[in-house]
């Protein structure tokens, strides 16, 4: 196992009964990054990281986690990661501290450890003002960010979040997120996934994306995006037949898709440069030109590319 | 700090005392029960009894109703708190942090332990109070011992009422790990019950049932229970509802074994269904 490596995973695959809901992935996630696994509900995100952090059995496949071998030494994996789960797993009726407290007691941490811990991380997700407040009586907000705190506790290698932003609104989800970002500044890996394009696309350092329980696609959020072209020039027009067999020839196309409301171009260079071209020639063809608009192709697009489905909520 | 099992029993513990109301109502409850039920049903028997004069063979100590059934009601109360003990098991898989402790490197088999441990302090907490309680209401229990022999049927009560309620916080825990909805949980626990405490010893001598009853009755925990408990806070040798009770050590010694093994073996399958549990 290369040591850069802090996770290394070879021909995973998870099957409900007939149900393959991960299928033969590999990656691998670099120490100290953020990786994120992006995908649409039910591509296998939770399946796979369950299975990562021992709640799922391994069924076939290879993993090593921080140097463990995941079917050899489960409790050593255990012992080196830190977990924030998809729901909501706390106990309404246990305080803040008590929270902390049982967790730091699950993973045999000393007393005092556990203590100074407790005031560091709640510090950190500003709920110091909260230790004695009974977790029900918490907002989602504070839930998630308590739960980011629990998962701290141990100094884990690896911070596993299935979802961590998943029903809080926008200004929580940024706060959330730089919190992930401090926690990554002071070394720990990252490990998320998320269905939220903005949420990959801003956070990581490596996305591979999953869809009916396989990656495919994997890279930079910058890399992703360019795999798509330099530019994207959308195109309505009277004729969206015509005016495709008009432009395919252009120098710099990359790809032309017909989508709902027209064309959708991807270009090889500057699309500002390719764009009046393109509207010139059509005016000579006397193909008329209804809207138009040129943009760098987003996380959106890149999702769209790749699992053919338009997500945004 | 290695004993993961102390974690799971302060947990326990620490909500057992936190709400009020449930607290209150778990050791009232009992209370009340031989209040009303074992004096209506006192003042019946001792009415029927004195009607048939039924004579008390001499140098044998005679207690009334109320006694014999104290120890009935403590031996049924163990039985209810840990029948629904396990329930915080369910709670924690649907709504809790199973699923963090289940990912935790603690051994999973503590988190039994530690439940059976808080299922014991309980038991003996509840059985503490519905003893002070019938004592207030002139229970006849410990009559004749000195301080010393008090202390003895004490521990005497406590390991009984410990092994008993071991086996079944157990069994709960098992039915807790299996079903999936508090419903489905809550049937099967009420099945069991219902058995297991009319077809005992524990409000009526088991010389009165069916004899094929009388078979299951003998092979009940329950019976046993009840058997220890009179053993040690009335005696081995008195009459009640105009029968004769004699317990040799002897049979108080297989009563004790036999909840032993029982409690083993209850403890044995929950700690391998705990082992098995998926939970995502
Ligand atoms: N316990 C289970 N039993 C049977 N099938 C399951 C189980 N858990 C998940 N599945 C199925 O496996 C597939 C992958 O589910 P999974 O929960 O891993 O997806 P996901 O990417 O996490 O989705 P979401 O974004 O909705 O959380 C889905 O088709 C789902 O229905
Ligand atoms: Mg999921």
């Amino acid at each position: 196992m290369n040591n850069e490596n802090i996770i290394e995973v070879s021909g995973l695959s998870h099957s409900y009964d007939d149900l393959r809901a991960v299928d033969n992935i590999s990656f691998r996630v670099k120490k100290g990054e953020i990786f994120s696994f992006l995908g649409p509900n039910g591509a296998g995100k939770s399946t796979a990281i369950n299975v990562l952090i021992t709640l799922l059995p391994l069924q076939k496949g290879e993993v090593f986690i921080a140097g463990h071998n995941l079917s050899s030494s489960p409790k050593y994996v255990r012992d080196s990661i830190g977990i924030v789960f998809q729901e909501i797993t706390l106990d309404r009726d246990m305080t803040v501290r008590e929270t902390l407290e049982f967790h730091g007691n699950l993973y045999s941490m000393g007393r005092d450890e556990i203590g100074s811990r407790i005031e560091e991380l709640l510090g950190l997700v500003e709920l110091s003002d909260k230790k004695d407040i009974l977790t029900k009586n918490l907002s989602g907000g504070m839930k998630r960010r308590l739960e980011i705190a629990r998962g701290l506790m141990t100094r884990p290698k690896v911070l596993f979040l299935d979802e961590p932003t998943i029903g809080l609104d926008p200004q929580t989800r940024r706060k959330t997120w730089d919190y992930l970002r401090m926690v990554n500044d002071e070394g720990t890996t990252i490990f998320l996934t998320t269905h939220y394009m903005d949420e990959a696309d801003i956070l990581s350092d490596w996305i591979s994306i999953i869809d009916h329980g396989r990656i495919i696609a994997s890279g930079t959020p910058e890399d992703l995006k360019n795999s798509l072209g330099e530019d994207i020039i959308c195109l309505e027009t009277a004729d969206t037949e015509l005016a495709k067999t008009a432009i395919i020839n252009y120098d710099g196309i990359k790809s032309i898709t017909e989508s709902g409301e027209g064309l959708v171009i991807m270009t090889d260079r500057d699309g500002a440069q390719i764009l009046p071209e393109i509207i010139s020639g059509l005016n000579r063809d006397e193909i008329t030109i209804s809207s138009v608009n040129l943009k760098k192709p987003s996380m959106d697009d890149v999702f769209m590319h790749y699992t053919g489905k338009e997500l945004r909520d | 700090m290695k004993m993961g099992f102390l974690n799971v029993y302060k947990r326990d513990m620490t909500r057992f005392f936190r709400f009020k109301h449930q607290l209150f109502s778990s050791l009232l409850q009992p209370a009340l029960w031989l209040g009303f039920f074992g004096m209506a049903m006192a003042g019946n028997f001792d009415r029927i009894l004195s009607s048939t004069g039924t004579a008390v063979p001499a140098g044998v100590m005679s207690v009334d109703y109320l006694t014999f059934m104290c120890a009935g009601v403590i031996a049924a109360t163990i039985l209810f708190t840990n029948i629904y003990g396990g329930f915080i098991l369910l709670f924690d898989k649907n709504w809790g942090i199973l699923r963090e402790i289940i990912a935790s490197p603690m051994p999973r088999r503590d988190l039994i332990t530690g439940i059976a441990m808080s299922g014991i302090t309980k038991s003996w907490i509840q059985s503490l109070i519905v003893i002070l309680f019938g004592l207030l209401l002139g229970v006849s229990f410990f009559s004749g011992k000195g301080p010393l022999e008090i202390l003895i049927s004490f521990a005497g009560i406590f390991i009984f009422i410990a092994l008993f309620a071991m086996a079944f916080i157990c069994i709960s825990a098992f039915i807790a790990l299996k079903m999936d909805s508090p419903e489905g949980f809550q049937g099967i626990s009420t099945l069991l019950t219902m058995p297991l405490f009319f077809v005992s010893n524990a409000l009526y001598p088991a010389t009165g049932l069916p004899p094929v009853l009388q078979q299951v009755a003998m092979i009940n925990p329950l019976t046993h229970l009840t058997a220890g408990i009179r053993y040690f806070a009335i005696g081995d040798n008195f009459s009640a509802i105009g029968m004769q009770f004699v317990y040799t050590p002897g049979e108080i010694l297989i009563s004790l074994l036999y909840l032993a093994f029982f409690a083993g073996i209850m403890f044995l399958l929950a700690w391998r269904t705990v082992d098995k549990v998926v939970i995502t």
